[in-house]
């Protein structure tokens, strides 16, 4: 059975085949490996880093808002959230199904909704998801009780992967109080993300950003800086070390001028005012307050009606809230009527009229004609309520609120510039001097998207007129088909034909109006707060503030806000006290008497000035402009309500209302002891709560 | 270490199994091929320390503690060096038998296979990884597949390494008969579905058959269906939708990373990470971090890349090389063709196996599922290709001596 040479030469050379082919493929292999590994080297090692770590932005706790007595304005309250970690759950053989089904039973809502969330947010993946990276705490229920909290702490063999922690969210104790003001958080927009040249990364969506007011104005103090967790995670998104850890840096508190107490007392007040003027008849939907400090500009209250809660926007809001907070039954409550609401200032304004008067060539000393009516090219602009005092002073002028004295200065002026044709450079003294009162111009408060009102002249009328004047002829042409009373569609026509023709024209009646604060002219509320601390504080117009200091959230560091000054009052001193002891004769004997009849006016004298705005096809508005003491000014006050009445009636009672609060009454302290605010700041304490400052008494 | 005892009677048939098991105590292997039996040890302990490192899949709901990890490893670990163990003893327990008994258990072995793959078509039968290739008794698993390597080398070795009498290769019949033989495991192995061991079972029996002096026209006819069936496949759309994916991943591997790329493209992240000298055994990032899915069994090539190198990964590449040169080498002083074709048979699937699995993980071959030969966990494969060193073994113990 010896079979020698069966396979001659083929079999040895087949082996030999064989190993050949072995030799040039394992060749081959090792010449890929060291491609892969040495001239690739670099690039490779530089994808398994990419691979292998995972940056966490560690949102910083957002800063507080405080009062000026350190009461918190809007703070972080802590509240239960159950979470559930996604990959703990995804990596469960029924992903996670049986856990949330028993969670959903726990606390009592539907399965499907927990399922929904622990989904992440994607273009295709409507809410509710979860907007975060999947490396942080899925937010499966919020704001849960203590007791269902625990259930889940304890039975952790019932729900693996889920945790309840507390949270922070925002919390606004004072409710409707100085909402506007105060705004609000929203999740952070793309293009907001992109114009931070800070710390982001794709998983920033759950940043939240002040959307308005005091939280927009001072997001990036009060955000403080969000801390970077670099972790070093496998495939499973389980993290195998954390490789660097940077804390983020809290976020300041914001210390304002705000007193929760005056705000409330304002706010009170107002609403009182609205609803007299209501069940007197009048619509009186709206209205505002300001309080002032006169010394700098401070601001103690900004009161608008109608409010809201902001608590809506916790965990954002849903689509049905935000429609009805924007629709025209709410009556705008996002808005403060007070930095952004513009209207006509009515007799408010004569302050700045009669500075102007004065700057034309009235003398104090003299004596003008009040009679019920003055007659200004073929249109007789007539007193309120055609009432006429005679020959007066410019003293008496301003405590009766005589319009034909105005109508006189402003019509003779306007004659004195050169009547609708000017020549060379028109003074306009009244509309100079009206715009350094401080309006027509944003006055800088520290809030986001301030109204400017508006001081309308002769280049506002050319430019108004530049705008609308093909609506006016076309208008002019085809009259107004849905005007049904045939008079007054012929006036309306008449009226546009004339805007058509020559609207551009800086007519008397147009200089008329302006000096009663009436037509085009529009102010906001706390625009005349400060024209008014101005003519208290003899002559300086203050950038209104809000926020006082920036206190770093340990109490260490406090970086004060310094008032700014924006300007003089282009009055000399004789004229500003000559305005100053006219304003304090109103609620003794003038157009606020009335309403300040059973006021201690000898213990606080009050300076102030009524305003009745009319406009056709509406209830007139009430104004009230005021500082106090008359004779050693700290407080300016303003009220406005719309459509409420006049002045004297419905404005006047207010403020009344909001000084005997902060005065006290029958020997009592009031809100504000001794009318004086705070001057030392509240102090932070290294753990974190506020002392309030020392209350100087008088 | 040659003829210590005197050559037993050439060419006598073994009679009966006491008969043989006799021999098999009292006879010692004569001769034992040191360097291929250093090269298999290298790479098993190599292997094993491979397989510590790559620490296994991660348990669905480990969680983040390194430290069920570290033990989960620890666990793996001395399942492997077990099934090394006893794949040792298997091994030199088969070099001591007489390859004569090889060829006369032959057909019971291949039967067996046959049982075996048939019976995971059975409930008996588990599903891993989309493939029913798995029987579960007991607790304990078992790949068939791995063990019809062995079983279709043996049996075909046997019909096409014994010419009757007179001639001096295979007739046109024992290649036909060996063309069933092979076929049928093939076709259960398909069924299951394995195409990777079923592609190596088909070029570990064309490489045997080139071997084996079989008619010129056998192998360019097998050559030409080859070619056929590739082109009928692509025609007819036979493959599943995931094979194409595979294949399309292998032309770029970084198109769709997330999906049928991911396993391509973080198995070279990992070897390209490596470096020349690697980042050190147990400190690999990518092997740390369980990037690589089944990197420690099929994927185990990127763990030693990664952390050994390529002065690791190259050594393998070289023991490998070694190994089955050994092989080759006793096939080709080795006068049975009988022996001769076990020898191919290993040496081919062996290195066919190792080719794919490495220009797998080097992107150069699309993913499939076969592990890389003791260097991969998995119990049935460890013991199945230490079973074949432990057959060429026992052909090079006795193949002289018998002239």
């Amino acid at each position: 059975m010896v079979i020698s040479g069966v396979y001659p030469g083929r079999g040895r050379g087949g082996i030999l085949a064989v190993q050949i082919v072995a030799v040039a493929l394992l060749l081959a292999l090792t010449g890929r490996l060291w491609y892969l590994q040495v001239p690739m080297h670099e690039h490779y090692r530089e994808r398994a880093a990419e691979n292998r770590i995972q940056e966490l932005v560690v949102p910083a706790v957002r800063g507080s808002v405080l009062d000026a007595a350190g009461r918190p304005l809007v703070q972080n309250r802590s509240e239960l959230v159950v979470s559930g970690d996604y990959h703990e759950l995804a990596a469960r053989e029924d992903g996670g199904d049986e856990v949330l089904r028993r969670l959903a039973e726990l606390l009592d809502e539907p399965y499907a909704q927990l399922r929904k969330r622990t989904r992440l947010c994607g273009p295709d993946v409507q809410r509710p998801c979860w907007p975060g990276s999947p490396h942080q705490p899925i937010t499966l229920a919020e704001d849960v009780s203590p007791q269902r909290a625990l259930q889940i702490l304890e039975r952790q063999e019932d729900f693996p992967g889920i945790s309840a922690q507390q949270q922070a969210v925002r919390d606004y104790p004072l409710a409707e109080s100085a909402a506007q003001i105060l705004g609000y958080l929203q999740p952070v927009t793309e293009e907001e993300l992109a114009e931070r040249d800070e710390l982001r990364t794709a998983f920033t969506g759950v940043d939240q950003v002040g959307r308005d007011g005091l939280e927009a104005q001072y997001d990036r103090e009060l955000r403080g800086e969000p801390g970077l967790r670099r972790l070093a995670v496998d495939t499973h998104g389980n993290v195998t070390q954390t490789l660097s850890d940077d804390a983020p840096v809290p976020g300041s508190h914001l210390v304002t001028s705000l007193d929760s107490e005056v705000q409330r007392v304002a706010e009170e007040a107002l609403r009182d005012g609205i609803q007299r003027a209501q069940d007197a008849g009048d619509p009186a939907d709206s209205g505002a307050a300001v309080v002032m400090d006169v010394r700098d500009g401070s601001v103690l209250a900004l009161a608008s009606v109608p409010s809201y809660d902001p608590s809506v926007w916790d965990g954002g809001i849903d689509q049905d809230t935000y429609e009805e907070l924007l629709g025209e039954e709410a009556g705008q409550p996002l808005t403060s009527r007070a930095v952004h609401g513009e209207y006509p200032p009515a007799s408010t304004f004569k302050v700045s009229s009669l500075a102007a008067a004065v700057a034309g060539g009235a003398s104090l000393d003299g004596t003008y004609g009040c009679p019920s009516s003055y007659q200004v090219g073929d249109r007789a602009f007539e007193n309120y309520e055609s009432s006429s005092y005679g020959s007066i002073s410019l003293h008496q002028s301003i405590v009766v609120s005589c319009n034909t004295v105005f109508y006189r200065f402003a019509h003779e002026q306007w004659r004195a510039d050169g009547g609708t044709d000017p020549t060379g450079d028109p003074d306009d003294h009244m509309v100079r001097t009206a715009e350094d009162f401080g309006f027509g111009e944003p006055t800088g408060i520290d809030l986001p998207s301030e109204a400017g009102g508006r001081i309308p002249g002769r280049e506002w009328k050319q430019e108004y007129w530049e705008a609308t004047r093909e609506e006016s002829c076309t208008a002019a042409e085809e009259g107004y088909p849905d005007v049904d009373d045939p008079v007054h569609e012929r006036y309306l026509r008449a009226v546009a034909a004339e805007h058509c023709s020559d609207g551009y024209v800086w007519r008397a009646g147009d200089a008329a109006n302006f000096s009663i604060g009436q037509g085009d002219v529009l102010v906001t509320p706390l625009q005349l707060a400060r024209a008014y601390a101005a003519i208290a504080n003899g002559g300086t117009l203050y950038e209104p503030r809000l926020g006082r200091a920036l206190v770093s959230a340990d109490g260490s560091e406090v970086q004060e806000i310094e008032p700014r000054e924006a300007g003089q009052l282009p009055v000399d001193d004789t004229t500003l006290g000559y305005l100053q002891r006219a304003l304090a004769d109103v609620p003794e004997a003038g157009t606020a008497a009335g309403a300040f009849a059973d006021f201690p006016l000898e213990q606080f004298p009050v300076a102030g000035k009524t305003g009745t705005a009319t406009q056709t096809g509406y209830e007139p508005s009430a104004w009230f402009a005021s500082y106090a003491p008359a004779d050693e000014p700290r407080l300016a006050v303003v009220a406005y309500v719309a459509e409420g009445g006049t002045g004297g009636s419905v404005a006047a009672p207010v403020v009344r209302d909001i000084y005997t609060q902060l005065y006290g009454q029958d020997g009592t302290d009031g809100v504000l002891p001794g009318g004086e605010p705070l001057v030392e700041l509240p102090e932070v304490q290294p753990d974190g709560s506020v002392e309030a400052p020392e209350r100087t008494r008088p | 270490m040659t003829q210590l005892h005197a050559p037993t009677q050439p060419g006598l048939a073994p009679a009966g199994w006491r008969g043989a098991l006799c021999r098999v105590v009292a006879e010692r292997p004569r001769r034992v091929d040191w360097v291929l039996v250093g090269a298999v040890g290298l790479l098993s302990i190599l292997g094993t320390l491979l397989v510590w490192a790559a620490g296994g899949d991660t348990v669905p709901g480990r969680g983040t503690d390194p430290q069920e990890g570290d033990a989960a490893a620890l666990a793996l670990v001395q399942r492997h060096a077990t099934h090394v163990a006893v794949g040792a003893v298997l091994c030199f327990a088969l070099a001591a038998v007489d390859y004569r008994m090889q060829r006369a258990y032959a057909p019971v072995i291949y039967a067996a296979t046959l049982l075996g793959l048939a019976l995971v078509l059975t409930p008996l039968g588990a599903e891993i990884n989309g493939s029913r290739g798995w029987l579960v008794v007991g607790g304990v698993q078992a790949q068939p597949s791995e063990l019809a390597k062995v079983g279709v080398i043996l049996f075909v070795a046997m019909l096409l390494g014994e010419p009757r009498d007179g001639e001096t290769a295979p007739s046109n019949r024992d290649v036909l008969v060996s063309l069933v033989a092979v076929s049928v495991p093939l076709a259960l192995v398909v069924t299951q579905p394995d195409l990777g061991t079923a592609l190596v079972l088909a070029v570990t029996f064309l490489g045997m058959l080139a071997l084996s002096g079989a008619p010129l026209l056998w192998l360019v006819g097998m050559g030409l269906s080859c070619v056929t069936a590739a082109l009928a496949v692509w025609w007819f759309d036979l493959l599943q939708p995931y094979q194409l994916e595979r294949v399309a991943t292998l032309i770029d591997p970084t198109a769709d990373p997330a999906g049928s790329g991911y396993n391509a493209n973080q198995a070279l992240i990992a070897v390209g990470s490596g470096g020349v000298n690697g980042t050190g055994l147990f400190h690999g990032g990518q092997t740390s971090g369980h990037f690589v899915p089944e990197q420690h069994t099929d994927f185990v090539f990127t763990v030693v890349a990664e952390e050994l190198g390529f002065v690791g990964g190259a050594t393998v590449l070289l023991l490998l090389g070694v190994v089955v040169w050994r092989v080759l080498r006793i096939g080709a002083d080795c006068e049975q063709p009988f022996a001769r074709l076990v020898c191919v048979g290993v040496a081919v699937w062996l290195l066919f196996q190792s080719a794919v699995n490495i220009g797998m993980c080097l992107g150069v071959m699309p993913v499939t599922g076969l592990p890389l030969p003791f260097l991969s966990y998995g119990g049935t494969a460890t013991l199945a290709q230490l079973a074949a060193v432990g057959l060429v073994l026992g052909v090079h113990a006795r193949d002289r001596g018998f002239e």
